[in-house]
This record gives C-alpha cells, structure tokens and sequence, in this order.
C-alpha cells in the first residue's frame, strides 16, 4: 500500500483528441442511425490514451488492500486465499465465449462442469440437489425461502401459507432483510447468555405461533463462532410444527470434514462459493449463492431468480478449488480455520473482553478492549490496525455487544501471520493506555485519515457531474 | 502441513494446540454432539497437481463447441479489450472485499464513483448504485422500488414486448413479494401507449417497465409515456442495453424515473451467463429508496477528497428487515471492468462500437432479405438485432447454421422467428459466410 493518496479520477486525466481503443474499419457502407432516434447530448465520458487508463487503474489499486497484500481477518466474511489456478481456470476461452442460450449440445463441457460441482457440494453438505441461479449468499437466502414458501404450498402438504420466518437476533442482516423481500413476517429469538438460541424462547414462539411458521434460518457455527450444540432439539421443535429448517452458509467454512448441514437435520441451505470455496471477494463481488435442498425437496427447487447458469465463471473456480484440494485436504479446512481461530482467541482474552469465555469455531467476537476505562473504542482498535498492516476485524456486529469485534482468521494463514497480528493486538491495548490519542486519531499511515461519513450522506454527491458542480 | 495451501509445521500445530488447551483438533469439536459429526470420507477425487487440474479444464473446454455467435437476447459477443482482464487480475482488487474501510480501500471506493458517474451518462440519469447482479435482477429492484416509494399502489404494469427470461424473473420476485404484475400490450411489435394510459387510469400503479431495444429488438419512440405515467404517480422504468446508450436516446431524456438494464455489453465475456453487472439509476428524488452501495464524496481529517460508501442506512446490514433490499455481495469487480471499458473506449470508442454494431446488423438484414426467403416481422427501426421471418424451417436452418460453426441468433415465438444479432466483433465475412449457408 501507498501511505500518500493517488486521488485521481479517470475524468481529471481526460483529454479532447486522445483515444484509447482500436476498432476495425467499418466497410458496411453506409448504414447512419436515424438523428430522431439519437441522443441530444453525448454522455460526457473520457478521452484517454491506453497507458494513462493502465496507470490510473495500476495507482488506484496501490490504495487499496486485498486478501495477497496481507492479513484481512474481516469476520463472517471468510477472506481466505484465493488460488491463481482458480483464475486460470477461469478465463479459459473454450468457456468464456459461450452464450448462454447456446444448445445443449455445443456446451457439454460446461453443463459436465457444473454437474461435477454440483455432486462435491451434495457430498459436503449432504443435501440432494442444488440450484447454481443465485448469484450471491443473500440471493441465495431469497431463492431458498422461496422453494419453502413453495413447499408450504403444496397441497400435498396443506397448501396452507405460512407467513413467518424465525431469525435468531445474532443473525446476518440478510437473513431478516431477504425474509423481509420474501414477503414472511420476521419473528426474532433471542440468544441465551451463552450467546446460543435461547430454546426456552424458541418454545415460546413455537407454542405461539406454530402453524405459521414456515421456517427457521440459522447459521450454524453462529456469527459468534459458536457451535449451536442444541441443533437437533431446535429441528425438532421446527419440524414439529410442520416448518423446514434453512442453513445460512455464509459459516459452512468450520464445518468443512466435520459437520454436514443435512445430518444436523437442515433442509435447504446457501452456499457462498466466495467464501468457503475460495472465489475472490472482488472488492463486494461477484459472489456465487448455489441453493442445495434435502432429499425430498427437489420438487420446490426451481425459481426464476435469474435467467442462466448463474455466476458461471465463479463456478469454474469453485470446482478448480475442491479438485485442488480433493478428498482428504477438504477435510481440513474447518479443522485448521477453527485452530487459528481459537489460538488468536486464547492470546489475546487477557486484554480484550471476550464476553463468552469458551472454545469458537472459525471465528469469534471480543466486546472491545477489556480495560474501558481509556475511551478508545473498537473503531480506534480497528483504525489503529490498518498503521500496522492489518484489514480490520467485522466491527459493530454482531448487535449482541456494544463494541463487537468479530475476527475470521481462516486456515491459510501461518502461525507468523497470527502470532503478528497478536502482537500488535496487544500493542494496541498498551496504547489504549500509555498513548490513546495516538490510537483515537488513528489512521496515520494510511493514504487517507479517517473520513467523514455525516458530509457524505447528508449532501450525497456520487457522480462526477454532481462533484463539478459543487467547485 | 503437507498441502499447499496450509502453512502449518507439525511444530507449530504442537504449540498452537498447547496455547488454546487442547490435546487435539479434534478436542476443538467436542462440543458437537457425536450424534451429527461426519466421520465418513466424501467421494471426491483425491488431491489433483495443478497439471492435473488443468487437464481436467482443458478436456471439458474441448467438449464445447466455439461458435460464430449472431445471437442475442440481452447477452450479446461483444469485444474485450486486453487491457480490462489483466488489470482486473490486480490482487489488491481482486482479493479485498467491500469497502468498508474506506482508509484503506480508496482504489474501490474510486473506482465505483466513476462507475456511478459512467452509468449515470450513459443513462442520462442523475444517481447510480454500484452494483446489481444483472439486468434482470435490476429490473426487478426497480419493480419494487416503485412499489416502496408509491402510496399505496402495489400493481406494476410491464410491457409484454420484453424479453422472457426478464419476466420470469419479475413475475417470480413480483409473485413472492405481492406484487401484482400486468401486462401492456404490443401492437406492431412495440408497447401499446392507448391501451397503458387506460390501465393507468384504472388506479393502482406503482410503476411501468419498458425495455429498449424492446424484444424483437426494435427502438421504441416513448414519447408520452412518461406524462401518462407521472399523471398517475406511476413511476417510468426503462430497462435499456448499456452499449446502446452511448449513441440511443436515453431513459433521462424519455423522462425515466429509473433506468435499469445490463452492463455486460461493455465488453464482458458471455461466459454461458454470468458473471455480468446490473446496472440502476434513478432521479435524485428517489436515491434515498434505492438497493445497493452507493459511493458519495467527503473529506478526510487531513482535508483531503476522499471516497466512502454513503446512504448506508438504506442497506441490510444496518437496518435488516426494513433494508430497501437483502442485496450484499454484488458485482464489484464487474463494475470495474464496465468502468475501464469506458475508460478505454471513451467518448468517440462506444459511439463508434455502437455504430458498427448498428451498420453489422442491417448490413446482414439487407442480405437476408435480398435472399428473398426472410422478411422483416416489423416494418420497424432497429438497433443491432432484429427479427426475421424465414420462409422454410426455421429449426432447420438453426442447426444447418449450427453444423457450419455458426449461432445463427435465436429463434424466438410460436413461428420460431428468428432474432439475429450483430457486434463489432464481427466480421463483414462472417456476415457473408452466414447469408451464403442461409441462401442455399
């Protein structure tokens, strides 16, 4: 990373008479689109010559910092290392010219592929069938409640409508927001003491509202990294009431060779290749979202959410990535994430307040420094990370705590890198003390200081027009 | 460890274990019940070499055939400039995720406000997001964003004259949401105004969804639409092919409320489908009802010009079930290839794309028809595809064309009409080479 900002935009280095593309001659003859058909005003992009566009794009990319320039312990978010030979795969061009109405079969390889895919992710997860339409894990999310919404449908059910979906209150924002755009009503449990779903207020609800309820979405480890133990109770309690039980996989990473979604008795689930399949996060995407169901399901598993074969391309590097590894090194993925996890954990509880002192999965959440009495919160912690080198942790979520500081440290990472990370970790607690507004003021090293988000959104300026406008 | 991927020494395992108080990885999951653990191997192959990956890869690409594509339908074979995918391999892009900290994420943050700005040219719109899936999915946002910010309205009329994997997929989100979807009519292949303006009379509606090119491919004169819809507090939604834009008439101009529409004919490979970019804009008024990121100028504590995600409050994460939408992950990275093609192609390059495209595609329909075995369905101005009648099978000719190592476009309707589409990326003997075939 650079510590000064290259803070250009494409339009500042515009020029009238530069060109940056090269296109065949046009020998049609004369074919000119009709004038009343036309635009009034040409939109007002750039004039650029190719190497200034490589230059600018190669320098705003110095200002950012991604998975290959370091430790990027972003929880929930399962930032792990994204392998070349996935990209390799990926732009193969016997693959990358396919349209995708061609017939079926002209794109044999392509349909093999998504076949293969398809059976390694029935194995991993035990589900019976999956759809690739879901573009993303929320997409995901949406694609799933409605296959449930379908079940519930069926006259071989009762064709009864449910309209409310339970959400545990530590769970990821999509899961209410995509019930929510799924037309259900959200019932919230609470999570226990333990930081695990409360059962004797998911036997309250359940006794309230029984035959209304068409599902329960969980993750499972939860977004505190913790093992909900009492899964097969809370199945029980679901699939009584006649509702199916939906597994946000955003945290399927742990489970990898230890735990299927389908034996702890779920019935459709997402997977975010982007995360426990190792696709690149593409500074927000794209991701992949496939939707597997239990045997039984298949039925209810076509929905139009999106026109193809979803995020093909994405698909290609999940399956480079499972044939990479293959059988046994699959197996030790969640073994050795849930490793790395717990030894950041144990290193640091002594100077950060672990609110639910016991062993997590891939990853876990701290409730700020242990000593509050220095007034430097979890956004100074997390600031004060990127002077040394660091992606800062998920903060501020889970809601469950006020200073929550969740970290994901994934199993690529080396005991250098962790034992790093600690130290620093700590470095920051003694500032907290010896130096806090050192740490309050934090960033310093970074191309720009901490910004303001209150101007942003108070007088939204997002175009370049809308930016000229304002000098 | 012995794999590549995972750095741990046996050593190191020893002490890490002795940190976190535990004999075993094992101990780490004791908490799961025994009941529910796998302890089974998974048939999948065993670990491959990197050669033998490739091999894999290398065998299935084989067994796809690589064709001359004249087809369309919203996804089009348009021309990718070297420059875009390897500056899109740059890792600090590639691997960091949604910038969330904006200190050290100002390269995304850039980049997707002069995506914003691109769009909202190319659109003739004021805002723009960053990003949608896709086109389809976009429309679909739109459809309920209409929704959400009408009173109480909750009908949604669309043109009938739009492509069909686009309806399917807003009569799906349309269907779970409550949404009730209605169809204006086509007339002459283009959406019927007389009949919308008494459909909009009938109350109830939220929005109107247009597509330009519409399905047959051919560009639709709007003017009155607009009016008609704003008269009853209907939104005016017009899903539009990106590339189109930079010479058509744009949703600004037509009066749009919302544009929506597909990036991928800025030069993103079809790849059978994904991933592309979906693309949102909307009039000022309406940014605060929007889906999705949205990037927004402010100022650092050192006074410099700095990018941040702004409107937040607007998103899943902070406000959950009342969030305008679930969406997260998006298409980032694909928001940045759009963003260089436009770069690159500039002011003068899409222009010129465009116009190619446009003189490829009539060029060939001039040689169709001279055939005298195709005819225009429509007596109608058209952009770069376009709808033909062919006088014999049309499934013949299909896979006679298919047999020749050319998709001959797609063939769409009960008659199997057939709907070409031509790019800049393809040649004048490439036309002439189909026409022969088609002539035979």
């Amino acid at each position: 990373m650079n510590n000064r900002l290259y803070g250009n935009l494409i339009f500042e280095l515009s020029k009238e008479g530069r060109k940056g593309y090269s296109l065949p001659r046009n020998n049609y003859g004369d074919y000119e689109i009709p004038q009343e058909l036309c635009r009034q005003e040409d939109a007002q992009l750039l004039e650029c010559d190719e190497l200034t566009v490589v230059r600018h794009y190669t320098n705003l990319s110095n200002n950012n910092f991604g998975v290959d320039t370091g430790f990027y312990p972003l929880g929930s978010c399962t930032m792990k290392y994204n392998p070349k030979i996935n990209e390799e795969m990926a732009a193969l061009p016997q693959f990358q010219n396919l349209h995708p109405s061609q017939p079926q079969e002209t794109v044999v390889g392509a349909q093999a592929l998504v076949d293969m895919l398809e059976n390694y992710l029935k194995e991993l997860t035990g589900m019976a069938a999956f759809t690739f339409k879901p573009y993303a894990g929320a997409h995901g999310e949406l694609t799933g409640l409605m296959i449930i919404k379908s079940y519930h449908r069926d006259p071989r059910q009762n064709g009864l409508d449910r309209t409310k979906v339970i959400v545990p209150d530590s769970a990821h924002g999509t899961n209410p927001a995509s019930a929510a755009m799924c037309g259900f009503e959200i019932i919230e449990v609470k999570s226990g003491a333990d930081g695990l779903v409360d059962i004797e207020d998911l036997k309250r609800i359940v006794s309230l509202e029984g035959p209304n309820i068409a599902a329960m979405m969980m993750t499972n480890p939860n977004t505190l990294g913790l093992f909900e133990t009492q899964i097969p109770v809370i199945t029980k309690l679901i699939h009584d009431c006649g509702g199916l039980m939906y597994y946000d996989g955003a945290n399927l990473n742990p489970m990898l060779g230890v735990c299927r979604p389908a034996d702890m008795g779920f019935d459709v689930m997402h997977i975010n290749l982007h995360k426990t399949f190792s696709t690149p996060h593409g500074g927000g995407g794209p991701g992949s979202g496939p939707v597997g169901v239990r045997d039984g399901l298949q039925l209810y598993l076509h929905h139009d959410v999106s026109p193809y074969h979803g995020n093909f391309a994405v698909m290609m590097r999940a399956l480079a990535y499972i044939l990479s590894l293959g059988r046994d090194h699959i197996k030790e993925v969640g073994p050795l994430a849930v490793l790395n996890a717990n030894y950041i954990k144990e290193s640091l509880k002594d100077v950060y307040e672990l609110p639910i002192d016991t062993i997590c999965c891939h990853e876990f959440v701290f409730d700020g420094l242990k000593d509050k009495s220095t007034g430097v919160t979890t956004m100074d912690v997390a600031k004060r990370l990127l002077d040394y080198g660091y992606h800062a942790p998920t903060i501020y979520f889970p809601l469950l705590f006020h200073e929550s500081l969740m970290i994901e440290p994934t199993e690529n990472e080396s005991k250098e890198t962790l034992d790093g990370f600690i130290a620093v970790m700590r470095k920051i607690a003694e500032e907290a003390k010896t130096n806090p507004d050192e740490v309050k003021s934090a960033p310093h090293t970074t191309p720009i200081g901490r910004v303001d988000d209150v101007l942003a959104a108070k007088h939204p300026v997002v175009t370049y027009r809308q930016l000229k406008a304002e000098l | 460890m012995d794999y590549k991927y995972f750095p741990h020494t046996q050593d190191d395992l020893k002490t890490m274990l002795k940190t976190v108080g535990v004999n075993s990885i094992d101990d780490l999951y004791a908490q799961i019940p025994e009941s529910i653990r796998f302890r089974g191997d998974y048939k999948i192959p065993l670990e491959m070499s990197e050669m033998e990956v490739r091999d894999v890869f290398a065998k299935l690409g084989s067994q796809n055939k690589q064709l001359t594509c004249f087809a369309g339908y919203g996804v089009y074979d348009h021309y990718t400039p070297s420059v875009i995918p390897q500056l899109l391999q740059r890792s600090e892009f590639l691997t960091s995720y949604t910038p969330y900290q904006a200190e050290i994420s100002q390269g995304t943050l850039h980049y997707i406000f002069e995506y914003q700005s691109m769009m909202a040219e190319l659109t003739g719109m004021d805002v723009s997001n960053a990003s949608m899936y896709d086109g389809t999915t976009a429309c679909a946002e739109a459809m309920m964003m209409a929704v959400a910010a009408g009173k109480k309205q909750n009908k949604v009329l669309v043109t009938e004259a739009i492509t069909n994997d686009k309806f399917h997929v807003l009569r799906e989100y349309a269907q779970q949401h409550g949404i009730e979807l209605e169809w204006i009519p086509e007339k002459d292949g283009v959406t019927d105004l007389s009949v919308l303006k008494s459909q909009l009379a009938a109350g109830d509606v939220a929005g109107v969804i247009v597509q330009q090119p519409n399905v047959f491919g051919i560009i639709e004169d709007f003017t009155g639409f607009a009016e008609a819809c704003h008269e009853k507090k209907a939104l005016f939604i017009i899903d539009s092919i990106a590339a189109d834009l930079a010479v058509l008439k744009t949703p600004g101009e037509w009066g749009a409320d919302i544009a929506v529409g597909d990036g991928q004919s800025l030069g993103i490979p079809m790849q059978w489908g994904g991933p592309y970019v979906g693309y949102m804009c909307c009039t000022e008024k309406l940014i605060r009802k929007m889906p999705g990121r949205i990037v927004g100028m402010t100022k650092d504590n050192r006074d410099q010009r700095a990018f941040v995600l702004t409107l937040q409050a607007r998103e899943q994460h902070i406000r959950r079930q009342k969030a305008t939408s679930n969406i997260c992950s998006n298409q980032s990275l694909m928001a940045l290839f759009v963003t260089i093609y436009c770069s690159l192609m500039g002011k003068q390059g899409l222009k010129e794309a465009a116009q190619l495209s446009y003189a490829g595609a009539h060029y060939l329909c001039d040689e169709l028809l001279k055939t005298g075995k195709f005819h225009l369905v429509y007596d109608k101005p058209f952009f770069n595809e376009f709808y033909v009648k062919y006088d014999g099978d049309a499934m013949m000719l299909y896979y006679k064309l298919l047999d020749n190592g050319i998709l001959g476009g797609c063939p769409i309707g009960p008659d199997n009409n057939i709907l070409f589409a031509v790019t800049e990326k393809r040649t004048k003997e490439e036309i002439d080479n189909l026409v022969k075939i088609a002539a035979l």
